[in-house]
């Protein structure tokens, strides 16, 4: 009776119509409907006379001493998060690989900063990094003193130049657990006799991670980066629930959110989104294809 | 495919393989357990110093005693926090219950098509939906706002559910597909052959075998929504009426309020014990969307 249906080639393609349609109007749409704010001259709420002005929003950004202290402070941050997390993330992995008792434990608790939001670990996080030193100090800072090592204590977050690496701890803290997590798929993929065959012509353990096994994973090296990267140039509830607007750790993302609603120029906040959104493009439309093109090889 | 990954992860390694260990064998065992511990100790100490300091009293957090644990347990913090957070919670419960269940169903189907039910073109639009996965919300949260506004549910809390059902669905829809994916064609082609229809398929077949997908998408859903602050903050406005788990939360904390540790301790930690529970005990389905959300294993 439905025989038609059943090879009708284009039955799928019902079903999934809503969500194209939802894609296309909230993603793709609304990202158009940004661009074109960025280049009208809506610089607030009473703007009655709203006409396109091309790209003199993205000019004047360049010239805004806020918008590019908030680029570099983002670029510092990414740095020192993607290097921090990869590293950690990797030992964290390398410890686990081999399995060993109580692996699940671990594992559990490397992970469970996932689980959280920022806004609530921002209230941990702004008490460890307080600044206040010697007798007066807490958090990080007394924890140094005892240790002996009273000459690390730090202004962290609240620091003219250190701001954004301090920033990143918590941010590596709470993302190192998924690149683990990425990182033992990656490892737990590898055939075995790979690395039996390897031991039996002789090669050292130093050797065997080296040539063997780091190879392997370099579409799970390249997956973290895109992974990590694209959150960075996101993070906002971070730095939102230690700093909230600070001027020494604003980022785009926040520098954005001020724009809209502290003084609603829109046209400013629209071009700085769509920043945002290059920058994480020029990434992962490349990324996409090449997985796509990866996954079409593996048919 | 993804949905092995995870079990991947979590395979037990034999451990027993290696006889008894050598001198170097013993080092590095010792060794690999210290580092452990270190890490285990960095990643625990923030809870840690949530939990201890949330039974110290609103302020009774003194400087250096805050790493030690309390010597006698004070939860007068827990009852004004809880009064203040209550209605926010269930606010908060309430929208992510329904966009958690709408986002289930919708990437069930998606991913059901995508995995299973191809048609021309479906790769490139399947790639087309994960680019959703990574924009910035930015960049489509001033259209939103007048979005809502013009489908008249601004300044209601549905605001959110259709916020977190749509930009749910590219991650939705990837967990299912790469999770449908896993089940072999040969159970369609012996459907087919005995007349069934695609739609009969998916719901005799792939939909009572996908329970675990749907916990996948659940836990997922559920715990970024309950945690999410970008867009109820820029949703709602910050409008007290609206305000939900994150947004109340960052109210109580927020910069006039920095020196009642006791008491922000304690609201944080509240705002945190739904999803640490769900995590605590569905871990495993938490890190399999975790894995699939990372498009390849």
């Amino acid at each position: 009776m439905k025989r038609n249906r059943i090879h009708s080639p284009w039955g799928g393609f019902i079903f999934v119509l809503p969500s194209i349609i939802a894609m296309a109007i909230f993603v793709y749409g609304m990202i158009g409907y940004t661009l074109l704010e960025s280049l009208e001259n809506r610089y607030n709420a009473w703007t009655k006379n709203v006409k396109f002005v091309g790209f003199v929003n993205y000019t004047q950004l360049w010239q805004d001493q806020e918008f590019t202290h908030a680029l570099s402070n983002l670029l510092k941050f990414t740095a020192v998060f993607m290097i921090g997390c990869l590293i950690s993330g990797l030992i964290m992995s390398l410890l686990l690989e081999k399995g060993i008792k109580g692996e699940g434990f671990f594992r559990s608790t490397y992970l469970y900063p996932m689980a959280i939001s920022f806004i609530a670990m921002g209230t941990s996080w702004r008490w460890l990094m307080d600044s206040a030193r010697d007798e007066r100090a807490t958090g990080l800072n007394y924890l140094l003193q005892n240790m002996g090592l009273g000459f690390l204590q730090s202004d962290w977050y609240t620091s003219e130049a250190g701001s954004m690496y301090a920033m990143a701890l918590p941010a590596i803290w709470q993302m190192s657990g998924y690149v683990m997590a990425l990182f033992l798929a990656g490892f737990r993929g590898i055939p075995d006799d790979l690395r039996e065959a390897a031991r039996v012509d002789g090669a050292s353990e130093y050797k065997i991670y080296r040539h063997i096994l780091f190879p392997q994973l370099s579409p799970t090296f390249l997956t973290v980066l895109i992974i990590l990267g694209h959150i960075s140039m996101k993070v906002f509830d971070l730095i939102f629930g230690i700093a909230t607007k600070s001027y020494v750790t604003k980022v785009l993302a926040i520098y954005m959110w001020q724009t809209i609603f502290d003084f609603q120029n829109f046209a400013k906040g629209a071009a700085i989104a769509i920043v945002i959104l290059v920058m994480i493009a020029v990434a992962v439309i490349p990324y996409l294809i090449y997985v796509n093109k990866t996954e079409e090889a593996n048919k | 495919m993804s949905s092995d990954v995870a079990a991947r992860v979590t395979r037990k390694q034999d451990l027993r393989t290696k006889r008894r260990l050598d001198g170097k064998g013993q080092f590095w065992l010792v060794f690999r357990y210290s580092a452990l511990t270190i890490l285990f100790v960095i990643a625990a100490l923030p809870i840690y110093i949530m939990v201890i300091n949330s039974v110290k009293g609103i302020t009774g957090v003194s400087q250096s005693a805050a790493f030690t644990p309390p010597r006698s347990l004070n939860f007068e913090a827990w009852g004004p926090t809880w009064k203040v957070l209550r209605e926010p919670m269930m606010r908060t419960l309430f929208f992510v219950v329904q966009s958690s269940i709408i986002s289930a169903i919708i990437g069930a189907i998606n991913g059901f098509v995508f995995a299973k039910w191809k048609f021309r073109g479906s790769t490139f639009i399947f790639t087309t939906f994960l680019f959703g996965m990574f924009i910035p919300y930015q960049a489509i949260m001033i259209p939103l706002t007048k979005f809502n506004q013009w489908a008249g549910i601004g300044g209601t809390i549905y605001v959110l559910v259709v916020a977190h059902v749509i930009y749910g669905i590219p991650i939705c829809t990837l967990i299912f597909r790469n999770y449908f994916a896993a089940i072999p064609n040969e159970l369609i082609e012996a459907a087919r052959v005995d007349g069934a229809g695609m739609i009969r398929i998916f719901r005799t077949i792939f939909l009572p075998l996908s329970i675990p997908g749907f916990v996948v998408v659940l836990i997922w859903q559920f715990t970024s929504a309950w945690n999410d602050f970008l867009f109820a903050i820029f949703l709602t406005g910050g409008s007290p009426k609206l305000s939900v788990a994150t947004t109340a939360l960052n109210f109580i904390t927020g910069s006039g309020n920095q020196v009642y540790y006791g008491n922000n301790m304690t609201a944080s930690l509240i705002v945190s014990i739904p999803t640490l529970l769900v995590y605590l005990f569905l871990g495993r389905y938490f890190l399999r969307g975790l894995l699939s959300g990372s498009l390849k294993g």
